[in-house]
């Protein structure tokens, strides 16, 4: 061990953090001061190209003349781009190859991609953009889910989820009552709009950059559009500003169009529509309406429940086949349906086609059973909460899905009875009562919502990552895995995990861009399986590296292979420490591999989507909120005042970073259920592009109480890296409790006596509508 | 007159020559500067990520402003001073309230930081608007990610600190800017004119009546960068001196037609409390520090917050052209959609509000999807005396119910000479109804306008019985 010391570390050894440290993002000091890299903040290659997008006016019609001769010989111009320039196939579509780069000869929705201009600024290409003259020939629209309806167009035939004889039970239910409601879409309105920067290479190959959380997909749609093997392409992405899943399957039609100009014209190509285009472009969340028929008993007890779904899937299929599969799997959230019947319709509408985000329908299932549980109350006059808590999963026979997934790790119960007493949930509610009875005007309104979210791509196959680590003589390590980083700290949990394994400070740790060449294959960054996946396969490359690193101390300094370990001081080999980058170097010398992959594969999960039942999750994320609102009832105005959160993430890797999601995810439910409107016209034209028609909640909308706590007694019992559970998603559903509080504080117009018609998002005018309609049909009553 | 931009950026001359006046600041920071940390999210000034403190001559000193750089043309830089994101870590060391971000977690993407980090520097030197409360200091920038938590905390600890010095004097510019620039794009040759006395103004908009006259560009910004009109010519009133001015009188304001909201909301609110509160909700702070009253008024649109209020509170204009002026009520100015009495060559001057005779009702309320910085669905203003139990006048007028704001006149017939009463607020409310037919759009429907307008009069009437009637935030963020 003499030589030893002979080299000094590069790199000072912190203080030892690893997982479930509370550490900052990775990126956080780059973020603040600027200097963090997005793709437009790149310096521009010399030659730079500009790509702009010519765009469909027509819902649906035909295409009857495309003359593109002014915007060719507009200023700057260099290449218009249309369906018969493109050398492959002329397809963008993730699963179905239903998405047009370019329209041929008809287009499906206002904002379809007809050409692309290259010219030399910005400017100069949207200008000549501008200059097409396009002529049509209208065919018949569906703009809205009644519309699709009634013309009977699907993009797959209706899906039934059943357990039970629903009918049957409902017939002889002691009580039963019907209802219907819509939940609006959502934009995800990420700070950084859609963008991607093409560089040509050698051969006909390219490079691009792409603002995306799924570069592999990106990478195949190019090579397919191109008509080349995948090698042809790589894909990179750094960071995104904001993704949510918007840059899922949405990326891709700016990167193809980019990267076939770089191509075509051996110069370097930017995309980058502007905020409206890309509102206007690109999918958002799918609206739905839900129509239930539920008999319970006189307890509030569901025996039998009749739920149909039905959503606006835009005029191709996108993801919106395990979109609404989602929203079936979430209509039991955390409760035991004994006998359910789900018929999910998935309308075709011609329409920008919708597409993931955050919650991926799970959303939308879940709005549904929690409006069937303020439902079931009313109708019975029991307390929400009540209805809820005895129609919980948990007891003997009382544990199976729908999809006839046992539940095993059920904590809703602890969760909602300590949420409960924290935020003194009934001592409020009949506070609240007494405040409306002696408030003409203003009303308050309170509700505590569960969450139980599943955790896995319902489509099996997707559930495998892939990482890289290099370790460099000097003991610093290069981590690069299949993760895209847009935000949610999936970066520093992951080298957390790496740093945690080989007991190093993290900024030994260094990961940079995800990108095609070094990990292949990778599925998108979604689902919320970021951490679980990617960290698994980080750790099973570091784990490999280790034990090689473990074999050679073995040998070298002959000891047994017990007696080498990893600690924050260095590699203990026998009785002696050596400082990690010295010893490294030592591996080095001696001729071992400090490189490897490392690969993870979700263990226990199938699912057969013919019947609709397997074990599609791996496991479930819980959490619980309680939302206190006040109304307006002259106006709908709204507030949130208070809002009391308790989130499962078993054992949290980083903790900040978690909390961060949670109240993030919330805030973003919020807006989902409150002030986001999306508002198509009789045309299809989207008339709420921009934030200035398109309101996604402020910093004044946050409720002035806002507690949010991560569930101590966390811990998955699935074996996930070191046990924590996914975070992505779930949270966002904790609003689901502000729609529901709203709802409570109309009601109190009608001294609780009838339930609301309020359907999501409660804009001022939806809930001011509502308070009207309940005033007269009390009147009535 | 000079046709090169001068500005100092971290206190740094900076020159332009031949710039298109159209370049926004933002482009200009982007392209040819590569300051790239000041982010586009929008480009129409809302989102808040292309936030820039801009400092300009106050009498000896400097005032800083937030300002959204994606709607701000470049000359209107000339002779002030800019400090972006990147001039605040000084030798690689992080400005405490980037520490303090980097510390609270404050950002997740990162890409609306930069203009967070503006915002809340801005407080930290005292920038204008930037003592209000947390909620509306940073109403103005959007985040995505957060939820707004830690940001909030941060900006509820940012510790006070001098202002950088800046020379103004190596900037300074006493002429008439004027810029010309070939737009091949748009195939027009653009000019900029940024006169410095209302005089020169006059003769030049005499001269180029076609033109199109920008005080803050917080409406024409997007005609560029939304819209993508060509405007060959374009005339700047931001550097009049005259249009600057805010007097108090004994009769009420003047208020100089570029008098920005910042600067006109402690005055306008000692008159007229209500529309002080509302006047915090317009637009955000970004807007409301290159807003202006009289470019509220002057766009003629039929959502303007101002103009209801000021119909309300009987406010009149003063319109120049030439030489001449004229003075005319408000609500005479709007005369159709896109319509106002003005003639070619005429701009607004002078807004004069009158003071709020005692004891008479004053209320604004604005209704839109969004508490903060969002358009109003419906603005109504009410404006009334009552006697001894009698309305003895009423002047009410609405923003978003018809093509421009106007008068509801049946409403006030329907109260003027009744007793204050449940029965007559009833038949005022119904009268509403044949003042408008308000329509359906993205904001709201005409049934929920035509309901939500009804209802403010029933608000007015329930407020003097002291009830509570709105969910107004509190400043809890404060």
């Amino acid at each position: 061990m003499a030589d030893s010391a002979a080299t000094t570390p590069v790199i000072e050894t912190a203080p030892f953090q690893g997982v479930h440290a509370a550490l900052p993002h990775d990126s956080a000091a780059r973020h603040v001061a600027g200097s963090a890299v997005y793709i437009d903040d790149m310096p521009e290659p010399a030659g730079l190209l500009h790509v702009a997008f010519g765009m469909s006016t027509k819902a649906h019609a035909k295409i009857t003349r495309m003359d593109l001769s002014a915007v060719r010989t507009a200023p700057g111009v260099v290449l218009v781009l249309s369906a018969e320039d493109i050398p492959g196939e002329n397809d963008v579509s993730p699963v179905i190859h239903d998405d047009k780069l370019f329209a041929a000869d008809e287009v499906y929705c206002v904002g379809q991609s007809l050409f692309a201009v290259a010219a030399t600024s910005i400017a100069a290409a949207r200008a000549a953009a501008t200059k097409a003259v396009v002529e049509y020939e209208d065919l018949p629209a569906a703009i809205d889910i009644a519309s699709a309806r009634a013309m009977d167009l699907k993009i797959e035939a209706s899906q039934r989820m059943a357990r039970g004889d629903a009918r049957a039970a409902l017939a002889t239910s002691p009580r039963r009552v019907q209802g219907r409601f819509a939940i609006g879409g959502q934009d995800h309105f990420y700070l950084e709009g859609q963008i991607a920067l093409a560089t040509p290479r050698e051969d006909g190959d390219v490079h691009v950059w792409s603002s995306t959380q799924h570069p592999t997909e990106v990478q195949h749609l190019i090579a397919r559009v191109l008509g080349r093997p995948d090698h042809c392409v790589t894909v990179e992405v750094r960071r995104m500003g904001g993704g949510f899943g918007g840059k899922e399957t949405q990326a891709s039609l700016f990167a193809a169009a980019a990267a076939l100009v770089a191509v075509k014209t051996g110069r370097p190509a930017k995309a980058r529509p502007d905020r409206d285009e890309d509102m206007v472009m690109t999918g958002k969340r799918h609206d739905f309406e839900a129509a239930y028929d539920v008999g319970f008993d006189d307890d509030g007890r569901l025996t039998g429940l009749s739920l149909e779904l039905a959503s606006r899937c835009g005029a191709t299929t996108d993801l919106s086949m395990a979109i609404n599969d989602r929203a079936m799997f979430h209509v039991d959230n955390t409760y035991f349906l004994p006998a359910i019947e789900i018929v999910s319709h998935r309308y075709r509408t011609h329409t920008v086609s919708n597409t993931a985000f955050r919650g991926f329908g799970g959303p939308q299932g879940m709005i549904a059973i929690e409006r069937v549980m303020d439902a079931v109350a009313a109708a019975t006059g029991l307390d929400p909460l009540e209805v809820r808590r005895r129609n919980l999963y948990g007891g003997e026979g009382r544990n199976l899905t729908p999809y006839h997934q046992v539940v095993e790790d059920n904590v809703a119960p602890q969760l909602i009875d300590e949420l409960a007493a924290s935020c003194a949930y009934e001592t409020r509610r009949r506070e609240i009562e007494a405040f409306n009875r002696s408030s003409p005007v203003l009303k308050k309104g309170i509700a505590l919502t569960p969450v139980k979210f599943g955790i896995s791509f319902t489509t099996t196959f997707l559930n495998q990552a892939g990482a890289l680590i290099h370790l460099y003589v000097d003991g610093s390590i290069m981590l690069n895995h299949g993760g895209t980083e847009m935000g949610q700290g999936l970066n520093v949990k992951i080298a957390q995990i790496v740093a945690q394994a080989f007991q190093v400070g993290i900024e030994r740790v260094k990961i940079t861009s995800t990108v095609t060449d070094k990990v292949p294959n990778t599925s998108a960054t979604a689902a919320s399986s970021g951490a679980d996946l990617n960290g698994m396969a980080a750790l099973n490359a570091a784990e490999t590296i280790k034990g090689r690193l473990v074999e050679f101390a073995a040998k070298k300094w002959s000891v047994g292979p017990d007696e080498v370990a990893f600690t924050p001081a260095g590699v203990r080999v026998g009785t002696e420490t050596i400082e990690f980058g010295a010893f490294i170097r030592q591996a080095y010398l001696a001729r071992v591999s400090l490189s490897s992959t490392g690969y993870y594969a979700t263990p226990k999960i199938h699912y057969d989507r013919a019947t609709h039942t397997g074990r599609p999750f791996y496991y479930f994320a819980y959490g619980a909120a309680c939302s206190e609102v006040l109304i307006d009832t002259l106006t709908g105005e709204m507030k949130v005042t208070r809002a009391d959160i308790l989130h499962d993430v078993g054992k949290s890797l980083n903790p900040a970073i978690d909390l961060g999601q949670i109240e993030g995810g919330f805030i973003q439910g919020m807006g989902w259920l409150t002030t986001e409107e999306l508002v198509f016209d009789a045309q299809g034209r989207l008339r709420t592009h921009a934030p200035s028609t398109y309101k996604i909640p402020t910093i004044g909308d946050r409720p002035a109480h806002l507690d949010v706590r991560l569930w101590k007694a966390g811990r998955n019992v699935e074996a996930t890296v070191h046990r924590s559970k996914a975070v992505g998603e779930p949270p966002l559903m904790l609003a689901i409790s502000v729609h529901s509080a709203i709802n409570h504080a109309v009601a109190s117009v009608g001294d609780y006596a009838v339930f609301p018609q309020l359907d999501a998002p409660a804009t001022p005018e939806a809930i001011l509508m509502a308070c009207e309609d309940v005033r007269t049909r009390a009147k009535n009553a | 007159m000079g046709a090169t931009i001068r500005f100092l950026l971290d206190g740094q001359v900076q020159e332009v020559k031949g710039a298109n006046p159209t370049t926004t600041l933002l482009e200009h920071l982007r392209g040819p500067m590569r300051r790239t940390g000041t982010k586009e999210g929008c480009a129409e000034g809302d989102c808040g990520s292309c936030t820039v403190l801009v400092g300009e001559a106050d009498g000896e000193g400097v005032a800083w402003r937030a300002v959204n750089s994606c709607i701000q043309f470049l000359p209107m830089l000339h002779g002030k001073a800019l400090l972006t994101v990147e001039t605040l870590a000084k030798g690689g060391e992080l400005h405490a309230v980037q520490q303090a971000m980097v510390e609270k977690h404050g950002s997740q993407c990162g890409f609306c930081t930069p203009g967070i980090v503006m915002s809340l520097y801005g407080r930290a030197i005292a920038a204008k608007g930037a003592a209000a409360p947390v909620g509306e200091v940073l109403a103005g920038n959007l985040c995505r990610c957060t939820g707004y938590g830690p940001i909030i905390e941060v900006a509820k600890g940012v510790e006070a600190e001098a202002a950088p010095v800046v020379d103004l004097s190596a900037v300074r510019d006493e002429t008439m800017l004027s810029l010309s620039f070939e737009d091949e794009v748009h195939g027009v040759t653009r000019t900029w004119l940024s006169p410095r006395t209302v005089e020169e103004l006059a003769q030049a908009y005499l001269a180029h009546p076609d033109a199109t006259i920008v005080a803050g560009a917080t409406d024409v910004g997007l005609w560029v960068t939304k819209l993508r009109k060509p405007l060959p010519t374009l005339i700047s009133v931001s550097e009049v001196a005259e249009l600057k001015a805010l007097e108090e009188t004994s009769e009420g304001l003047r208020i100089g037609a570029g008098v920005r909201y910042v600067d006109a909301i402690e005055a306008v609110a000692k008159l007229y409390p209500d529309l002080g509160q509302m006047m915090r909700r317009l637009g955000s702070t970004q807007v409301r520090n290159s807003g202006t009253i009289g470019g509220n008024i002057a766009n003629g649109s039929p959502i303007g917050d101002m103009p209801p209020a000021l119909i309300a509170a009987g406010a009149t204009l003063v319109l120049r052209r030439g030489a001449e002026r004229r003075e005319l009520p408000l609500e005479d100015f709007f005369l159709d959609y896109g319509k106002q009495d003005r003639r070619p060559g005429e701009f607004v001057e002078t807004v004069i509000v009158p003071k709020l005779d005692a004891g008479r009702i004053f209320k604004v309320f604005k209704l839109s999807k969004r508490f903060d910085q969002d358009i109003s669905a419906v603005c109504g203003a009410f404006c009334m005396a009552v006697e001894d139990g009698v309305v003895t006048d009423a002047r009410i007028a609405f923003g978003g119910m018809a093509g421009t704001p106007k008068r509801a006149k049946a409403c006030e017939a329907a109260l003027a000479g009744k007793p204050w009463a449940e029965a007559t607020i009833e038949a005022a409310m119904a009268a509403l109804d044949s003042d408008y037919t308000p329509m359906n759009d993205m904001r709201a429907s005409a049934a929920y306008r035509s309901l939500a307008a009804r209802n403010m009069l029933r608000k007015v009437f329930l407020e003097r019985q002291d009830v509570e009637t709105r969910v107004t935030p509190e400043s809890a963020l404060g």
